[in-house]
């Protein structure tokens, strides 16, 4: 199938997004103290850690981050067959803490489902937030982002691709409408 | 990444990918092994049975941990409390335990191809835990993920496997395995114990021990099985220790740095003396942890090929 691209965010609109989500999470959480950021692989993490920057420089102060798979965790073994685990990656207890977990494109909220059980095996998050590059719509389950960088209506046949760079930043974010 | 194998019998059906496949998703794994809450609910709804026609301690409780921190249903079946003992077959036995419908079997057998014999015949994947003298599959699995993680990468390593290799499916694993991983392999043992044309499989064969273990990365002691031989392969214990037992001064021949392996359980003072065993460069206990993540790994990945595919 062949697909016509249109550009949604360049990189310095992503880049914007990024630090009002940064400033966002700042002012919900009343600072860094006791927040940690824990992204989903294979695009929350590296978004999560550019999060994590921006909080730097805001506040002066780091949050610690963490990067999660969800593989282990999905409902559909049966149905998709195997797919590839990735590391779990969490070096401080969650314990108390308020998680921002991080995504790139929320859809359905199956990977957020799954990615809240997994957070919640490793410890007892005060709070789990979620914050996300793109909210395209079409949930089947009850979840919803605190944080967003861009509502995308989309129908369910288009995609939606977050491209990085080589320095793993987020680069652009593109529409992709299936033709003919 | 593509893995398709319903049924994992033995290496030398893997090919060199589906070994990394393998190795890396134990990677994966492996973390969970050192969590609070040591489960993670992958395997859902999937019965394992354990049946085992041969005594184990490790192998038996290795695959039970794994199958439980994925959250399936793990049965263990031994021989001596089994239909076995009352005069049933094995096709008879697996057809009963079938029609229970278990996802996974995992068997051990003192018959070679025992399990290749049982895959043919069920629905369910079956994964060997050692057939006879033939294949132990998640064993080589374990050393060589033992040797990843310590040595970073297997290609070029030079592997002396020592002891009784007609008997040892361990050893004709590991054989497989490393070949197709790039190791050189260095066999050694008495010529009672050498299978005849075995170098044909791909090994240098010793029968000095002291010129098997020079300048290796690893040193890898097999078991003396004395159930499985009698006494006709070896005339004393004492006699074989002095040959081919690895002790401080013959270790030195290796390389400074060289990893000394055991499949377990080891004889103290037969082919491992007690200073070598719990020396800094043993890894036995590694093995043992590492073999919890690379069942996790075996289980997960049969458990995402559609039943009916080969």
């Amino acid at each position: 199938m062949t697909y016509g691209t249109t550009t949604i965010l360049d990189g310095p609109g992503v880049g914007r997004a990024l630090t009002r989500i940064a400033h966002e999470i700042l002012e919900c959480n009343k600072g860094v103290s006791n927040l940690a950021l824990v992204g989903i692989r294979s695009g929350g993490d590296r978004l999560a850690a550019e999060l994590v920057r921006r909080i730097e420089q805001i506040e002066g102060k780091s949050a610690p981050l963490g990067a999660i798979d969800i593989g282990m965790y999905r409902d559909d073994l049966a149905s998709r067959g195997t797919v590839e685990v990735g590391r779990t990656d969490v070096p401080f207890s969650l314990d108390g803490k308020n998680i921002i977990l991080v995504d790139d494109v929320l859809f359905t909220g199956r990977t957020i489902r799954a990615a809240m059980d997994a957070l919640i095996d490793l410890g007892r998050p005060r709070t789990i937030q979620l914050a996300v590059l793109i909210d395209r719509g079409h949930r089947e389950l009850p979840i919803r982002p605190d944080y967003v960088g861009r509502n995308v209506p989309t129908s369910r046949d288009e995609k939606i691709d977050v491209i990085f760079n080589a320095d793993n930043c987020a680069a652009e974010v593109r529409l992709l409408k299936p033709q003919g | 990444m593509e893995f398709r194998h319903k049924h994992i019998l033995g290496i030398n059906e893997l090919s060199r990918d589906d070994i990394v496949t393998i190795l890396d998703t134990a990677d994966s794994f492996k973390e969970i092994n050192s969590r609070d809450i040591k489960k993670v609910p992958t395997l859902r709804g999937k019965t394992i049975v354990n049946l085992f026609f041969e005594s184990s301690t490790r192998t038996r409780t290795s695959f039970e941990i794994a199958g439980k921190r994925l959250s399936a249903d793990t049965i263990n079946i031994t021989a001596s409390s089994s239909s076995v003992t009352k005069g049933e077959t094995l096709e008879d036995t697996a057809r009963n335990i079938e029609a229970m419908n278990p996802d996974i079997i995992v068997m051990r057998h003192a018959a070679s191809g025992a399990c290749h014999y049982l895959a043919e015949r069920i629905n369910s994947s079956v994964i060997n835990a050692g057939d006879g003298a033939h294949e132990h599959p998640s064993q080589a699995l374990l050393d060589l993920f033992t040797m990843r993680q310590h040595k970073g990468s297997i290609e070029g390593l030079t592997v002396a496997i020592i002891g009784d290799i007609g008997h040892s499916r361990v050893a004709r694993s590991d054989l497989y395995a490393l070949n197709k991983m790039g190791a050189k392999v260095r066999l050694c043992g008495p010529g009672t114990m050498m299978p005849v044309g075995i170098e044909q499989l791909g090994a240098e064969i010793f029968t000095d021990m002291n010129e098997a273990i020079r300048d290796a990365d690893v040193v890898m002691m097999l078991r003396i099985q004395l159930e499985r031989q009698g006494k006709t392969l070896l005339p004393t214990l004492r006699e074989y220790a002095r040959f081919y037992g690895l002790n401080v001064n013959n270790l030195k021949l290796a390389k400074p740095d060289a990893l000394v392996m055991h499949p377990g359980p080891i004889n103290r003072g037969v082919e491992l003396s007690s200073y070598v065993a719990d020396g800094p460069q043993n890894v036995i206990l590694d093995q043992v942890e590492n073999g919890v993540a690379v069942r996790m790994a075996l289980l997960y990945l049969v458990s995402g090929v559609e039943r009916g595919e080969v």
